[in-house]
């Protein structure tokens, strides 16, 4: 974590320097989602009611060169106390010089050209009790330095701590079963979550292409499950191995088509119990633009994921197919809706697939609808604990 | 709309049978040497900044107002590069799109996502799709460059009392949403004052008027307010520019990946 006095240092910077430009902004929401199925744990509950809070707060000054960015996030959930959580999604200072950028806080990033899933981001822990998509990430503390050449540009991340992955609870849907507990973990490094991370990155973009490198090491954002067995229950135990991770990714664009790719390779560092794999993704996009008198744009996606692990240890995605589409209506309210298909190619009766759609109303409300829906029926399959988990939920967002 | 199409036809064959004393070629020359005069009229600018509103109106009357920042900058023998962060609607605050126009390429496309502080690059033909709702496209805003079109001097012709060329524009790119476009650019300064865009089916899709020119560094002009009328809707865009820098102090390094991830 930055130190205290730092922040001081850099709040009172932010302070006494004139302001040349701050803004405040975010958005409030409340969701309704409801679970058709019968849950497979009786203590899991049917429907839920929930509540966010997104506030950001941006300063810059000294010209613009520096930037104190804060971005909090809180939301209750009525079923679910485990899912009723807060976290500083961002809070750190960034200073902007000719051709080279420091950030000291805890910030997001975002690394990676695919859909179905992300394989080499890896720098952030991912928030799924938000949402079950993984595109929501937990804050990472982190000191990052970005070199920004004709060559390309380089980064490199020292991340002194460590973010837990948090589980849904005992009444709370889309959790492991039996129960992951949190507060639990496990891990190989006797510096626990203190234990300082590193990565590094190489991104370049030339014509067509763009292509990215990097390398991590330190505690897998992925944990491995270790079932505790008591005289009364059985719950799993998150245990976090320490990996080292080297990740490819590359995009090329040719006229409506954007391919792309993703690999990694992840090897167990010291006495790991963690099993060393590669894993990639590969697919295009492709634009279809003025489909209709209305100038909706319809991108398809199409992407193959594969995973060297065995099925129990893979992610969801070890051997399958993933086909979905954006549309976009290009309408005054933005109206957008996203769907994907996913299918185990081993595995016929493994699959899911989701629709997102959102529309604004009057100038600063959205309205949104999602649908998830899981089937599977091997208790080895990572989405076996979701079978019973597919559900609809309804929302409405204030941006201010 | 059929009249207007008919009347159009019928002022193209007339310009034609008119303007006898050129021949094809000498009118394609006269095209050309009118855009390049247009094109190095408006060079030197190095970079420029300006707020853009933009207001839509619906058939039934309903506006609708959208605000961004835009900044250029000047690219000596390739196309401009651009970046536009929206500030409006609430919900897309913080979005950026950065573009760099490339002569006889295809242009270079990202868009950044605050919400997943995700820079995603666009299928760089994506040009016909609308602009944001409004009946500008995104090929209508980009930059204006001499080797992206063939030309064709179609007549002299008075215009709310200036004397313009008229001149037809083919685009090369065979992705853009026209067929043709015919603008009206003053004798006297070189300005664009009107542009008619043609579709597949050779009717007006839409009009463009651009007024209000206001000088800038005792050499640029560029206009405050420009409107686009679909003649096949009847809805219509608006965009005030307001607040025009030039040579501010801009360079390649504030239009990066990076430059847009930080875009305010």
């Amino acid at each position: 974590m930055m130190n205290s006095k730092q922040l001081t240092a850099i709040l009172f910077a932010g302070l006494i320097a004139p302001p040349s430009h701050a803004e405040f902004l975010g958005y409030v929401g409340l969701q309704a989602r409801a679970f058709p199925s019968t849950a497979a744990d009786p203590a899991q509950g049917s429907e839920t009611i929930s509540g966010v809070l997104a506030p950001e707060w941006y300063q810059q000054w000294n010209d613009g060169d520096d930037s104190l960015n804060v971005k909090a996030f809180y939301r209750y959930d009525s079923q679910d106390d485990e899912r009723s959580h807060a976290d500083l999604r961002e809070f750190y200072w960034q200073h902007v010089g000719n051709n080279w950028e420091l950030t000291v806080g805890v910030n997001t990033i975002f690394w990676g050209v695919t859909e179905s899933q992300h394989l080499v981001d890896i720098i952030n822990q991912t928030d799924f009790i938000e949402a079950p998509d993984g595109e929501d990430k937990l804050g990472q503390p982190m000191i990052h330095y970005a070199s920004i050449q004709d060559w390309g540009v380089v980064d490199v991340f020292v991340l002194p701590a460590f973010r837990p992955r948090q589980f849904a609870g005992e009444e709370g849907r889309l959790r492991s079963i039996p129960i992951t507990q949190n507060d639990t973990e496990q891990y190989q490094s006797d510096k626990e979550d203190k234990h300082i991370d590193y990565a590094l990155r190489w991104s370049h973009y030339l014509g067509d292409w763009n292509l990215g490198l990097s390398w991590f090491q330190g505690t897998s954002r992925e944990p491995i499950y270790l079932p505790q067995i008591s005289t009364t229950s059985v719950t799993l135990l998150p245990y976090y191995a320490l990996i080292e991770q080297s990740g490819l990714d590359a995009q090329y664009v040719s006229g409506d088509w954007l391919w792309k790719l993703e690999a990694i390779y992840r090897r167990g560092i010291g006495h790991s119990i963690a099993e060393d794999f590669a894993a990639s993704t590969a697919g295009f996009e492709y634009t279809l633009t003025s489909i209709n008198s209305l100038y909706w744009d319809l991108g398809l996606l199409l992407e193959y994921s594969h995973d060297t692990r065995d099925r129990i240890n893979a992610g969801p995605f070890q051997n399958d197919v993933f086909v979905g589409g954006r549309l976009s209506l290009n309408d005054i309210a933005s109206s957008e809706l996203l769907f994907g298909y996913s299918q185990d190619i081993d595995e016929q009766a493994s699959r899911s697939a989701f629709m997102e759609a959102s529309t604004r109303l009057g100038d600063s409300t959205r309205i949104t609808a999602e649908i998830y829906h899981f089937h599977s029926d091997s208790n080895n399959d990572p989405i076996y604990s979701l079978r019973r988990d597919s559900y609809v939920e309804l929302g409405l967002e204030f941006y201010y | 709309m059929t009249i207007r199409t008919f009347t159009a036809s019928i002022l193209c064959s007339l310009s034609l049978l008119i303007s006898p004393l050129l021949s094809a070629d000498e009118a394609q020359d006269k095209g050309l040497v009118i855009a390049k005069e247009m094109k190095s009229r408006d060079r030197g600018w190095v970079d420029s900044s300006a707020e853009m509103e933009m207001v839509l109106h619906s058939r039934g009357g309903r506006e609708t107002r959208r605000e961004m920042r835009i900044l250029a900058l000047e690219v000596q023998n390739d196309g401009d590069k651009s970046m536009t962060i929206f500030d409006s609607p609430n919900d897309v605050k913080g979005t950026a799109f950065l573009s760099f126009t490339h002569n006889n390429a295809d242009d270079d496309q990202w868009l950044y996502l605050p919400a997943l502080k995700r820079v995603k690059r666009i299928a760089s033909k994506n040009k016909s799709g609308q602009f944001m709702g409004s009946e500008f496209s995104y090929e209508d805003l980009s930059s204006f460059e001499v080797e992206e079109y063939d030309y064709r001097w179609l007549r002299d012709e008075e215009l709310n009392g200036a004397l313009c060329f008229v001149v037809e524009i083919i685009p090369r790119d065979k992705y853009s949403g026209y067929t043709r476009e015919i603008v009206w650019i003053d004798q006297e300064h070189y300005r664009a004052m009107k542009i008619e865009f043609y579709d597949r089916k050779d009717g007006v899709l839409k009009t463009l008027t651009l007024s209000d020119y206001q000088l800038h560094l005792d050499k640029f002009w560029r206009p405050a307010k420009q409107t686009m009328v679909n003649e096949r809707n009847g809805k219509s865009t608006e965009v005030l520019l307001r607040n025009y820098q030039f040579r501010s102090g801009l360079d390649e390094q504030d239009f990066t990946e990076n430059s847009l991830k930080r875009a305010r």
